[in-house]
């Protein structure tokens, strides 16, 4: 290995210096810009630490009562809670499931309308996309505490709170899968005298149904994870129990709570994969 | 011949269909049972929802918009460095989980790590990282350090710890090997490997998903207030349970807006880093 290098160093160097410039010495001016960004994203965070006032004695102090709780977490028990924890994540993954299925159902129609190639409205394109980004700009515990003051504490104000941003999220997938659908199908449907729902129904759906469903299925997946932690403001779920036993230091019932959560999230997470890869194969979707 | 394979074809189809919309509506059941849901209480409380809407919208008037609208904004400058705390605290969170999440990447990755038991403990942290929300993160640190930016920055910083390292640990699978094992031909060290022929080959991708966690990362920074982890979230928590109602569409308005630009401004760069990409 040793003669290679030596020969490689000695006999090809120079020729191939003299043909990739740019890879064995990068214009200085490259050189610089790289620089540059590296300092200014250093430097943004060096002022952001000063900002937000890190400070080692207290990071230190920190991590060492996060020791001593982690300490107090083994072994997690229940603490006879059981019972109650169990209805706390039936309740999650009813929010979840209920959410992204009435998210689903009412994107459904919403994203036909903001597709360019449907509607082909640009100004109905223009300002519904806009309106499904607003809605998903507000986080879901934003939209939690909003739906509490209008249907009271509880998990229902969670199922719409999860509703309402995943309706925001899958009006802009669905409709980008619409986009991107091919036109083919739609145009032998036109040829037969069909209108424009058939183009839908026999053109459009049988494309983007699967596509659909697997992100509806993804975001099924990432709800439950966002359906752990609704409790916290009061919208139901496990997420009561967490905040609940947090607050009130038991720590081995903390780590209970976070021992299931990670149970369920995982068992989900398994199966919702399993279905996916059965509707449309290794295809790859966004990652929250 | 023909058709009747064709009508076999379609009821087996059907049979299916209907079957899935049995699981589903099975499931959907067992869900309003155990979620309470109630449709009079929602009926009910459709028209609370509109006029909360109609509430919280500002009394703008055309003859004295200045005045009104700065009546609506009255404490815009505090709300604005709250806003400002909230993206530094996505930016240092993003910052350090995603250097953490970039050096263990590798260490998760299957082609550059032969130790299966180390790989494993490296990936099973992560996904614990990972599937721990950052809020939980956060609602523990609180305890441990206290009110303020700190805990909700650390909180973040180790979810996205979690969600880049697995994702770059998959894109890391998937580069090259040959490039690899080009430069182990010449001598170098694991480091000098994975400098030399990994890291130009997952650089680009890197970027453009730690960009998108930023992004994340800020929606989420802006409710870690909810839990006293500092940011706009406790100013919103605040006027949304004494029902200010103006001052909850102020700061909701700040906020989309800022997660709207901030979207526009990745969205733009990753294009751009893709487009470079994509020229090579």
């Amino acid at each position: 290995m040793m003669s290679r290098t030596a020969r490689l160093t000695d006999v090809d160097r120079g020729r191939l210096a003299e043909s990739y410039p740019d890879v064995f010495r990068p214009s200085p001016w490259q050189r610089v810009k790289a620089l540059t960004v590296i300092v200014a994203l250093v430097g943004m965070f060096l002022f952001g630490m000063v900002w937000l006032g890190f400070s080692f004695e207290k990071l230190a102090t920190g991590i060492g009562r996060l020791g001593v709780v982690v300490g107090l977490m083994f072994p997690p028990s229940s603490g006879g809670l059981l019972h109650l924890y169990l209805k706390g994540l039936a309740e999650t993954l009813a929010i979840a499931f209920l959410g992204t299925m009435l998210a689903s159902l009412l994107a459904f129609p919403v994203a036909f309308v903001a597709a360019k190639n449907v509607v082909g409205q640009r100004i109905l394109h223009f300002l519904s996309r806009r309106f499904l980004d607003t809605i998903r700009g507000v986080d879901t515990l934003i939209w939690a505490l909003i739906f509490i003051n209008v249907v009271g504490l509880g998990p229902f104000a969670g199922i719409l709170a999860v509703a309402m941003s995943d309706f925001g999220t899958f009006g802009k997938l669905f409709s980008e899968a619409i986009e991107a659908a091919d036109t083919g199908p739609v145009d032998g449907v036109t040829s037969t005298g069909g209108s424009v729902l058939h183009e839908i129904r026999f053109g459009i759906v049988p494309q983007v149904l699967p596509i659909m469903l697997s992100q509806v299925l993804y975001y099924f997946e990432s709800n439950t994870r966002s359906a752990t932690v609704i409790g916290i403001v009061g919208a139901g779920g496990i997420g009561l129990y967490l905040s609940n036993e947090i607050h009130q230091q038991n720590w081995d019932r903390v780590a209970f709570l976070i021992v299931i959560i990670l149970i369920t999230v995982a068992a989900i997470d398994y199966v919702s994969s399993r279905l996916r890869f059965a509707l449309i194969g290794r295809a790859v979707i966004a990652h929250d | 011949m023909l058709l009747g394979h064709y009508s076999a074809a379609v009821a087996a189809k059907r049979r299916r269909a209907l079957l899935f919309a049995l699981a589903v509506a099975l499931c959907a059941t067992l869900a309003v049972w155990g979620g309470e849901v109630d449709l009079r209480k929602f009926v009910e409380g459709l028209p609370r929802l509109w006029s909360y809407f109609h509430d919280i919208m500002p009394k703008l008037r055309l003859t004295h918009f200045s005045a009104d609208f700065a009546e609506w904004f009255w404490n815009w400058d505090v709300w604005l460095s709250l806003l400002a705390e909230t993206l530094l605290v996505a930016y240092v969170g993003t910052f350090l989980g995603a250097t953490i999440g970039f050096a263990l990447c590798f260490l998760a990755s299957a082609n550059l790590v032969k130790n299966a038991f180390a790989r494993a403990c490296v990936r099973r942290s992560l996904e614990f990282c990972r599937t721990v929300p950052d809020i939980v993160f956060a609602l523990l640190f609180v305890y441990a350090l206290g009110l303020g930016p700190v805990p909700g920055v650390v909180a973040i910083a180790i979810h996205t710890t979690g969600a880049l390292g697995k994702q770059l640990a998959e894109v890391v699978e998937n580069i090259d090997m040959k490039q690899v094992e080009g430069v182990r031909s010449t001598g170098a060290t694991w480091v000098e490997q994975i400098r030399f022929a990994v890291v130009p080959q997952v650089l680009s991708n890197f970027v453009s998903y730690t960009l998108m966690r930023f992004e994340i990362n800020v929606r989420g920074a802006s409710v870690m207030g909810f839990v006293g982890a500092g940011g706009i979230g406790q100013e919103l928590l605040s006027s949304i349970r004494q029902f200010y109602y103006s001052d909850v569409s102020a700061i909701l308005l700040m906020i989309i807006v800022t997660v709207s630009v901030i979207d526009l401004l990745t969205e733009r760069l990753r294009h751009r880093l893709l487009g470079i990409e994509g020229r090579q």
